[in-house]
């Protein structure tokens, strides 16, 4: 076994695993907050990609600027959506919110579509391209640059959580809304903060895909769809879980797709997360840090 | 005359055909779709074609997920799992194709019961996920098997034939399929006047109340997953007649969702939602085809981003229907039904 190989996909495992974390949390604070499930969450990545680099490449505004041009978008957009589809929706059945965030994906794909078309564009270099050596393996710096941005958002997510008042509001929100009702949280407000805040993190995501892959194409709505192993695993309403669930799906993923795609031909790194989903979902359906639920009647 | 819609026994209220004259009149439309082949053109035939089929499919996803509560977004796999049943059936074994369609809904519903079992403990929106990704473990499984399925060059189908006589044309598959139809849409109706078919319905108002009422879950849940897989695979199995060649493709996860979207749309827990739903979203794209061929002239551009707008108008659809008329349009077609039976003397 070449020690350098595996090394080489455990680390493209942990990068990719991390964005896909980001990803997750951004999905996991929607599902807590609103107990909503949102299958659009690879649409908003692909929102925030496209944008970014229309800024980049049209306008030619430096990447600092068109990123938080492209997170305040995010955030208008996260905002509209909820207002506008998801509000009407409130107490509705549960298929009523799967398929009302399927329907959303499509309305976004589409009009990613209709603006861009469907062929890869490559995205610009906004990292160094220069590869660092780590111990016996050459890295990327746009991977270091990813892994530095993620661990960041996720401390500043952390960090808003725990002390800042629309942070504690938002828990509130999520572990009881009665209460939280009757403490004076407007309820509706912290159900709009969800889906912005998500769409900020998803738009995050989309970026770093962006400049990892060198371009951004359809194939990113995918990506919406690979955060459900991840948050299964690290437990719906858990976002240290998709913290850890997605470095850990990012490294089965990138590990399979190293070991078992040589000796079927391909394919087991994109079924590899579904095959785990399965198996989770069977032997533990709360994942690792996820909250179980008594029912009552 | 009638003045209010009053029920006063038990068989009245379960009854299928209010009237007799409902009952003509439904046997005359039945006669009437039959006699379509006779003066459509060969496109209009194609997509009432692509309609029968829909039609199997979304009763049969209906039934899952409208009747039993349990979401799926397997059915595109379902599907692709009774088209390669066909057709390995088919140019394996030699078998006519009478036998291959409900031998191919057999070995979906199989599949179907499979995936069910863990549906016992895992629900709602859990047991989406996992239909999710059976739907991705199957379509790996069918790509990789290449001495049944073809792998990604799929399978060319037979020509389905009685003795010497082939149905090689549209017109012949449209009664092939139609005849399906009928036969699944009263076997559709028919089911909610049973003890499954009811208790399915329990089992979606109340889990919990259904069994203390005796109804046994995973047993119920079982035979909800195989009869609509069964539905499912039937029209995947029908899928493979009409299309004729079927690759890995031919069943991509956007399948699931518009048969999703068809239930949603035509009216979740209805049958006759299923077929309304179903003739609505395979009406859809031929209509906007339609619509941006004519103004093809004055936006040139409508062209080229069709495929998009089809999805464009479909979501727009979904979310509207959600939110406006969460119970479809069959809910719809009721109301105005009634309105119109009473008039002008409702109350």
């Amino acid at each position: 076994m070449d020690m350098t190989f595996l090394l080489q996909l455990l680390i493209n495992g942990l990068v990719v695993g991390s964005i896909y974390s980001l990803v997750a949390t951004g999905f996991v604070i929607i599902y807590k907050a609103t107990s909503a499930l949102n299958l659009a969450q690879g649409e908003f990545l692909m929102v925030g990609a496209y944008i970014c680099l229309d800024l980049l490449t049209k306008y030619n505004i430096p990447f600092f600027q068109a990123f938080l041009i492209t997170l305040a978008f995010s955030a208008l957009l996260g905002l509209l959506i909820e207002r506008v589809i998801l509000r009407p929706l409130i107490g509705s059945h549960l298929i009523s919110v799967i398929m009302v965030t399927l329907g959303l994906g499509s309305i976004l794909k589409a009009l990613i579509q209709m603006a861009y078309g469907t062929s890869t564009i490559p995205f610009p270099e906004i990292f160094p391209t220069k590869p660092v050596q780590i111990g016996p393996i050459p890295v990327s710096q746009g991977y270091l640059y990813a892994l530095v941005c993620v661990s960041f958002l996720v401390a500043l997510l952390t960090l808003f959580f725990k002390y800042s008042k629309s942070g504690v509001a938002m828990r509130a929100t999520a572990s009881n809304q009665q209460v939280a009702l009757s403490m004076g949280i407007s309820v509706k407000k912290m159900f709009a903060l969800a889906w912005c805040i998500s769409a900020i993190v998803s738009a995050v995501g989309g970026i770093l895909l962006g400049t990892i892959r060198g371009g951004v194409d359809m194939s990113l709505a995918f990506m919406g769809l690979k955060v459900l192993p991840v948050v299964i695993l690290g437990g719906l309403d858990s976002i240290l879980g998709a913290i850890v669930g997605g470095v850990i799906i990012g490294i089965l993923e990138n590990l399979s797709g190293g070991y078992i795609d040589p000796v079927v031909g391909g394919g087991a790194k994109e079924i590899a997360p579904y095959i785990a989903l399965i198996l989770i979902l069977m032997f533990k359906p709360y994942g690792l840090f996820g909250k179980k639920r008594i029912e009552r009647v | 005359m009638q003045c209010g819609d009053f029920k006063t026994t038990y068989a009245a209220d379960m009854t299928i055909f209010d009237t007799r004259a409902t009952r003509i009149m439904v046997f005359l439309f039945i006669g009437l779709v039959f006699t379509v082949p006779m003066y459509s053109s060969s496109y209009f035939l194609d997509v009432s074609n692509r309609i029968g089929i829909a039609i199997i499919g979304a009763v049969g996803l209906n039934i899952l997920t409208g009747f039993t509560g349990l979401i799926s977004l397997g059915n595109a796999a379902f599907m692709a799992i009774g088209a390669f049943s066909t057709g390995y059936l088919g140019i394996r074994f030699g078998l006519p194709f009478y036998l291959c369609i409900p031998l191919a809904g057999l070995i979906s519903a199989c599949l179907g019961m499979i995936i069910g079992i863990p549906s016992l403990r895992i629900k709602g929106l859990y047991l989406a996920m996992a239909t999710l990704a059976a739907h991705f473990i199957v379509e790996f499984v069918i790509t990789k098997w290449e001495s049944v399925t073809g792998g990604v060059n799929g399978l060319t189908i037979p020509t389905p034939a009685v003795g010497h006589f082939e149905l090689d044309s549209d017109k012949s598959i449209f009664y092939l399929i139609y005849v399906v139809v009928v036969a699944s849409v009263f076997f559709g109706r028919n089911l909610f006047r049973t003890k499954p078919g009811k208790a399915f319905i329990a089992i979606r108002d109340q889990a919990i109340s259904a069994e203390v009422m005796g109804v046994n879950l995973l047993k119920y849940k079982l035979y909800s997953f195989g009869i609509s897989s069964f539905f499912v695979g039937v029209a995947g199995a029908l899928t493979a007649y009409q299309a004729k060649i079927i690759s890995p493709e031919t069943f991509p996860i956007t399948v699931a969702i518009d048969y999703l979207g068809m239930i949603i749309i035509g009216g979740l827990g209805s049958i006759l939602g299923a077929i309304f739903g179903a003739v609505f979203i395979t009406m859809l794209p031929e209509i906007l085809r339609l619509v941006t061929t004519a103004l093809a002239e004055s936006y040139p551009d409508l062209i080229t981003i069709f495929s998009s707008l089809k999805e464009l108008v479909f979501g727009v659809l979904v979310i509207v229907f959600l939110i406006f008329e969460p119970s479809g349009i069959a809910a719809r077609w009721y109301s105005i039904k009634n309105y119109w039976k009473l008039y002008p003397f409702s109350h």
